[in-house]
């Protein structure tokens, strides 16, 4: 990523957390991940001014409590959260969750690869993207 | 669906041919739309079918300038589900925050080496879905 502040990471099921966290460590990727299990988590987290705001935020869709639309309707409400990228990681291929996510503008909406090769191309190209891009201070 | 059409939106020619160049160069099949006015692509982007996958945007632009497009395309229910991509000069800060605030998605200073960052535009967002209804209508005359 284009500065080393951490990587928010917005999935319940540990598994998938762990198949990111594996990715970025094979891709010698040094941001720290910091993971969160839903929504209201997320919150939480970016609202505590004693915890680093991310370079990104990684979002899974389906999550009990508050769910990835329902958090990122928040966030693109809130005067200071707003300007995170937020990139969609899930495996809903439903045309209303890709044109809500859309039209809550998020900086891109990739569908989660079964097969691990695949997943951690999905994952270099995000990191090769967001190094080249500027990322908000 | 997938990454099939970019709008560039770039005044300077030179700007706009290296661009077109270095996307031939890793996809020759995406549809690359060329505009070199703000007001131009608004009302290009408002006729009917004509809805790219990605807008690629200058900031600097005569007349209209790439914020205030950005304004317009992010209040506007139609547009607003299109992503922005920023190509600028400009490392103002505060161009960049402004930019972030009205939710582009990727903030891209030149000059850098354009080959590296088209692949990188083209490796991200070939990954990506898109909204459905933004399918173009090929075959529809312009």
């Amino acid at each position: 990523m284009k500065n080393n502040r951490p990587i928010l990471l917005v999935e319940d099921d540990k598994i998938d957390a762990m198949t990111v966290m594996r990715a970025l460590k094979d891709l010698k990727i040094t941001n720290t991940l910091v993971h969160v299990y839903n929504g209201l988590e997320a919150l939480d987290h970016l609202k505590n001014l004693n915890y680093e705001k991310p370079c990104i935020i990684l979002l899974d869709l389906n999550m009990p409590k508050m769910n990835g639309i329902e958090l990122l309707k928040v966030l693109k409400n809130d005067a200071l959260l707003k300007k995170l990228p937020v990139v969609v990681l899930t495996t809903s291929n439903a045309e209303k969750d890709k044109t809500e996510s859309f039209n809550l503008s998020v900086a891109g909406y990739m569908l989660k690869p079964v097969d691990y090769k695949q997943f951690v191309d999905v994952i270099k190209d995000i990191n090769f993207y967001w190094t080249i891009s500027e990322i908000p201070d | 669906m997938s990454l099939d059409s970019i709008l560039l939106i770039e005044d300077d020619k030179i700007n706009a041919l290296t661009f077109k160049k270095g996307l031939g160069r890793v996809n020759n099949e995406i549809e690359l739309i060329i505009l070199e006015t703000a007001e131009n692509a608004l009302q290009y982007l408002r006729n009917g079918n004509n809805k790219p996958c990605i807008i690629v945007l200058d900031l600097n632009l005569p007349k209209m300038n790439g914020i205030e497009f950005l304004s317009i395309v992010k209040k506007d229910a139609s547009l607003k589900g299109i992503p922005v991509i920023v190509l600028t000069t400009s490392i103002n800060p505060q161009d960049k925050i402004n930019c972030y605030n009205l939710q582009v998605a990727g903030y891209f200073v030149k000059p850098l080496d354009y080959f590296e960052l088209i692949e990188s535009v083209f490796n991200y967002w070939r990954k990506s879905e898109f909204i459905h209804h933004q399918i173009r209508e090929k075959s529809q005359p312009q």
